[in-house]
């Protein structure tokens, strides 16, 4: 990294891709519930309605189904919505357009329309908001063809993710972790970009994979630096896209630590991490030394209560503990 | 286009061989639907086609046009060509959306026809974005959204409609209230019946129209389209009609009488310009019948063209999942 790195909160890095893409193109615009004169929910869009305009920041009434629809026909028409629903929670009143408009009118159509749509939204626990805001809902929207599902877990991905979403032909939904809006990172001054196809190298290491993503690469991240103390080389990787799996980055670090443990914030039934699990039985079960573990979030809904909401959530000890079982048993 | 109606004799007859398309072409439906080339659910627009050929007359190329799943008459009277969609009827390559859409999904990008849309109110918040899009990038256009009065039970409808008014959208809203949600009689599922009301509870302007009567509605739908052209915000109309046929091809027809039925057809849009027409030496006996028969030629001709379509290569069942290779193309 060179000596000019700068340094942003993940919340600071989400206004400036808006703020680039707002500048880029005059057909962008940003409608969502409190994201002009409040400034957003979480703060990430403070200062944008003074600079661009009630037109281009848009408060919607609390409306998700009609506005995230208006978003979806706006991009059929030819703007490019950046649509903000406050937390994934909300995005279930909105789930018909998504599903069954955004996702299917460009394959029922046959190729006729696209759309060219970016849906953000807030997601995940770990700040006592308790069970009808601090659900991990991105996995669900990863079983739906037609979607592609971000869920960017550092400042430099929360930087520039956008740009690759917005330029994207298809409806984009981005899961910013709550957790994750002030955390501080360093972007380095040469990367201007980054793709929203690959899954990435965090941390090499030879004797586990931990796959995963959002608000759990940090803690994989401190289990690893725990582990290593240990003795024990943990490889982290984080999945940055949902829809499409980057199957082939798992693999690949697979093929030399031949053991995974998956670390996903949604609950373990039907979630992102047992599609992993099951593509590994499918495709790289040979690979493995030991059978694939998951450290997820308990399946009940999120409790407000700290103890409890710990206790409910992945955290970094649960991690530690599933990698040493896995490599030394 | 003038918001005023030309009762000439070629209107007149225009808007008759669009309602005879519709009848004619709903009823050739029926007919395949039997013999098994048509499957799947096919919802008829028997008895409401004075709606579909009113409003188009009204709209320019430039507007846009949403409906529901009972849209045949809509897209034809939109002018989507009949050969496209009877070759989408029979799931056929040919199609308007290549036989993936069927009888609900009918879409045309170049006629602006943005569906076909099988989940009740699933239109309207689509039909706000698109009037969104054009008050910014096509001034003066209007966007058209077709629902039926069952869809104004939904949260959409009534989220689409204060988003409408809100931002002054140049929408006309054109509920369809043939009086029954399916099998459900509108005042077992509206406490207010007069859904006009309903608009104007978001300060929209509003009207009640006779939806069989085809001179008025074509009345209605350009002083409407007048109106939002000229900047002044969205328009509902209350169309009302009664669908002469069942709900779907699936439908013994419990919840209404035979007798009732029978009175509706005596309000038949389509005997009713004709009588007029006659009455009022606007169509002689040739006309009608070359009308007559100008209009089996096309059913026959969009039957033979259909059927002699071709079927996607299901090697192609996952194109346009994602449209990355259609934006591609473009670009080269």
């Amino acid at each position: 990294m060179s000596a000019a790195a700068l340094k942003m909160t993940y919340r600071e890095a989400c206004k400036q891709a808006i703020r680039d893409a707002l500048l880029a193109d005059p057909r962008c615009f940003v409608m969502g519930e409190d994201v002009g004169k409040y400034g957003g929910c979480y703060a990430v869009t403070k200062g944008l309605l003074e600079e661009f305009g009630p037109e281009r920041i848009r408060d919607t009434p609390l409306a998700e189904n009609g506005f995230t629809g208006a978003g979806v026909g706006a991009a059929l028409a030819g703007l490019r919505p950046i649509v903000e629903i406050m937390t994934c929670n909300f995005s279930l009143l909105a789930l018909d357009q998504i599903m069954n408009n955004a996702a299917t009118i460009p394959h029922m159509s046959g190729g006729q329309f696209a759309v060219p749509l970016v849906i953000r939204m807030a997601t995940g626990g770990g700040r006592q908001l308790a069970a009808q805001h601090s659900h991990s809902l991105e996995g669900w929207y990863a079983h739906i063809p037609g979607l592609k599902v971000l869920v960017p877990a550092t400042v430099e991905d929360a930087r520039f993710m956008l740009a690759a979403a917005m330029a994207d032909p298809n409806p984009v939904l981005i899961f910013e972790h709550v957790v994750l809006y002030n955390a501080e990172g360093e972007l380095d001054p040469a990367v201007t970009a980054v793709d929203i196809t690959h899954a990435k190298l965090r941390r090499p290491g030879r004797d586990v994979s931990l796959v995963t993503y959002g608000n759990s690469l940090p803690k994989c991240l401190a289990a690893a630096e725990t582990l290593a103390a240990d003795g024990v080389e943990a490889e982290v990787i984080d999945l940055r896209v949902l829809r499409p799996l980057d199957m082939t980055t798992i693999a690949g670090s697979l093929s030399h630590t031949r053991r995974v443990v998956i670390v996903d914030e949604g609950w373990k039934s039907g979630s992102i991490s047992a599609e992993i699990a099951a593509r590994l039985a499918e495709d790289a079960l040979y690979e493995l030394d030991a059978p694939v573990v998951r450290v997820c979030s308990r399946e009940v809904p999120v409790p407000y209560a700290a103890q409890m909401e710990d206790a409910a959530l992945p955290q970094v000890a649960a991690i530690v503990a599933a990698a040493r079982r896995l490599v030394r048993p | 286009m003038s918001d005023k109606i030309h009762l000439d004799r070629a209107h007149l007859h225009q808007q008759y061989r669009q309602m005879l398309r519709i009848r004619r072409f709903e009823a050739k439906c029926v007919e395949l639907y039997q013999a098994q080339q048509i499957r799947g659910f096919l919802h008829l627009y028997d008895g409401e086609e004075a709606i579909a050929v009113g409003v188009m007359a009204a709209l320019e190329p430039r507007d846009a046009v949403l409906a529901t799943y009972r849209e045949h008459g809509q897209a034809l009277a939109r002018g989507v060509p009949m050969r496209s969609l009877m070759a989408e009827m029979l799931g056929k390559r040919e199609g308007c959306c290549l036989g993936r859409g069927g009888s609900m999904h009918l879409f045309d990008r170049e006629r602006r026809f943005y569906g076909g849309n099988a989940i009740v109110g699933g239109g309207l918040p689509l039909a706000v974005g698109i009037a969104m899009a054009d008050k910014q990038l096509r001034p003066g256009a209007v966007t058209a959204c077709f629902f039926g009065e069952g869809a104004v039970g939904e949260g959409a409808f009534h989220e689409s409609m204060n988003l409408a008014q809100l931002w002054q959208l140049p929408l006309l809203f054109v509920c369809e209230n043939n009086l029954y949600a399916m099998g459900v009689p509108l005042e077992d599922s509206e406490a207010e019946t007069q859904i006009w009301r309903k608009a104007q509870a978001y300060r929209m302007a509003a009207e009640q129209v006779d939806g069989m009567e085809p001179v008025q509605m074509e009345a209605a739908a350009r002083r409407a389209v007048a109106r939002i052209r000229a900047g002044q915000g969205p328009v509902f109309l209350e169309a009302r009609t009664y669908r002469f046929r069942a709900h779907s091809m699936f439908d013994t027809q419990a919840y209404r009488t035979r007798d009732e039925i029978e009175d509706w057809k005596q309000r038949d849009p389509i005997e009713r310009l004709r009588a007029w027409m006659q009455a009022n030496h606007q169509l002689n006996d040739d006309e009608a019948a070359a009308i007559d028969a100008e209009v089996l030629a096309e059913i026959d001709d969009a039957v033979a063209f259909a059927e002699a379509g071709t079927l996607e290569a299901v090697e192609d069942l996952e194109r346009f999942v994602l449209m990355d290779e259609v934006v591609q193309e473009a670009l080269r």
